[in-house]
């Protein structure tokens, strides 16, 4: 495997920021596109534009034929046990929201929800909005100083009124990867139904989503090297059937009239109006990208960055390094003593290296250590040791420049 | 007394020397260095501006016609470009400030840091010093 060849598939990946030349540490937010994915899109809309399903012409059957194409791709990649069970939408945010409103609806009140403390916002706010909504509890799974979840308290927090508990596969802030086999484990003991938010997990991890046995699965495409505006929700095909539609229109219809409304089946059920025809075609290009690496020697090549990473930066005086679980992917969120972190990350930016700075949509996580928020290095397999070397020599420039 | 459009040149000027980034930024950082801090007791609430990265505390007075500001932030390149803004609003009538429309910010490539989407405070701490100058006004 040769990652300099991954690299030239990347076409951002070679331009310049600031007259240098761009070092990417932004996967955690999205991800670069390769040329394959890039040259897809463009195909699709110079030749094959059309609206899909239903469509008696040519092109329209071509563009359903290779939307559908792509979901059979992604469900063969997570190893979803039929097609339905893979339904598109914008994103993780709109996959677990669809969740929050469909599977809420069967909820009653006094149900419960369980959460862990490094949540995204995103599977925060849509559990929230639906217990106020329900008059439903929701349960906080919490962590340690190390950033790894205290699972030995998921047992008293799990009771018969649990419905559903959701967690993040991996901490988009600290890394951890969390064993969500043992989550769904627990959590099915007592008949709760479990969603995993795995937007940063496709690309880092081996997912099979039959292996895992969770109910739900939400990713996004932008983050796993395809557009943006298109992500995966999967469900088990008896739980998607009991379900309510998430939004009216188009598509999700069996038969309408002006009083009453059929649904369609699944996955159409819930994939109302014209949807991201490009974005689902692009991602089953991405998939197909990834298909043809080898993850395991990538998900080694990543590991080799996180621990050259994390042994680089703690050489840095005052260095503090958040997120310190025994089982972490390549993410390294720090901070240093002096500095704050939107001054190193605009230096860092004008020396050509993207790195995200702030809370990173976890609030919860910067209270509990009561910091703003910090720096954070995220990589994905087409990043390199030489990358990370230029990000600590531009550190030794920067920190003497920022404390007093 | 020079007039905002004077100073906002003068700037202009000092900036003019530096070809690179970074030199440019080490000047920044020396001026949120030398800028007056507000003491901690007086970052009160209301004087706080929340941006998502940086925060901003500022307060206002009008002292014989004139306006007068201090203000701070928890990072200093963001405190740096206050430190300018100060240099170019403070001690002008409240009128010349409301109207100032502060080209300087873009002239010396720094406009990216007064960007809404940046979300450091300090859009909100130059409409909030307008603010502050408008209500002298009527």
């Amino acid at each position: 495997m040769n990652i300099n060849e991954i690299r030239a598939q990347f076409p951002t990946l070679h331009r310049e920021v600031n007259g240098k030349p761009l070092v990417y540490f932004d996967n955690g937010a999205t991800s670069q596109k390769p040329q394959s994915v890039i040259d897809r899109i463009t195909q699709y809309y110079t030749d094959e534009n059309a609206n899909i399903h239903r469509g008696v012409h040519t092109l329209s059957q071509e563009a359903t034929s290779n939307y559908e194409s792509a979901r059979k791709t992604i469900q063969d990649y997570i190893g979803a046990s039929s097609e339905v069970e893979i339904i598109f939408t914008k994103g993780t945010t709109d996959s677990i929201n669809l969740v929050a409103h469909s599977f809420g609806e069967l909820m009653q009140a006094g149900d419960e929800v369980v959460i862990s403390a490094m949540e995204h916002h995103s599977n925060i706010v849509p559990w929230q909005m639906l217990c106020e909504k329900k008059d439903c509890k929701l349960k906080i799974l919490p962590m340690n100083e190390q950033g790894e979840l205290l699972l030995d308290e998921l047992d008293q927090l799990l009771t018969d009124r649990t419905k559903l508990v959701a967690v993040t596969h991996i901490s988009n802030s600290l890394g951890t990867i969390n064993d969500v086999d043992e989550i769904i484990r627990k959590a099915h003991n007592v008949g709760a139904k479990v969603l995993i938010d795995g937007a940063q997990s496709v690309q880092h991890l081996d997912v099979d989503v039959g292996k895992l046995d969770c109910d739900f699965y939400a990713f996004s495409g932008h983050k796993l090297f395809g557009p943006t505006g298109v992500g995966i929700l999967y469900g088990k095909r008896e739980l998607l059937e009991q379900m309510p539609p998430y939004q009216g229109g188009g598509d999700m219809i069996k038969e309408v009239t002006l009083e009453k409304t059929t649904y369609n089946t699944l996955p159409h059920k819930f994939e109302a109006g014209t949807p991201n025809i490009a974005g689902g075609i692009g991602l089953g290009a991405a998939f197909e990208f990834l298909s043809k690496l080898d993850m395991s020697a990538l998900v080694e090549h990543e590991q080799d960055l996180l621990d050259y990473a994390t042994e680089q930066l703690e050489k840095i005086d005052g260095l503090k390094i958040y997120g310190t679980a025994k089982t972490k992917t390549s993410v390294v969120s720090f901070l240093i003593e002096g500095t704050h972190p939107y001054d190193v990350g605009t230096l860092l930016d004008k020396l050509g290296i993207a790195v995200r700075t702030g809370h990173h949509c976890t609030q919860p996580v910067m209270q509990f250590y009561n910091i703003p928020g910090t720096i954070r290095a995220s990589f994905a397999f087409y990043n390199t040791r030489e990358e990370i070397d230029r990000m600590i020599a531009a550190l030794d420039r920067i920190i003497p420049m920022l404390k007093d | 007394m020079d007039t905002i459009t004077e100073k906002e040149e003068a700037i202009i000027d000092e900036f003019s020397i530096y070809d690179d980034w970074m030199d440019k930024y080490e000047y920044i950082i020396e001026l949120g260095k030398d800028l007056p801090l507000i003491d901690d007791d007086q970052k009160t609430e209301d004087k706080l501006i929340k941006g998502c990265q940086s925060r901003v505390w500022l307060s206002a007075e009008k002292r014989d016609g004139k306006m007068k500001y201090t203000a701070d932030s928890d990072a200093i390149i963001t405190k740096g470009i206050i430190a300018l803004l100060i240099r170019v609003l403070n001690n002008e009538k409240p009128e010349d400030i409301a109207k100032a429309e502060l080209r300087f910010i873009k002239a010396i490539g720094l406009q990216e840091h007064l960007s809404p989407t940046r979300s450091n405070g300090l859009v909100s701490m130059v409409k909030q010093m307008k603010m502050n100058a408008l209500k002298q006004v009527s």
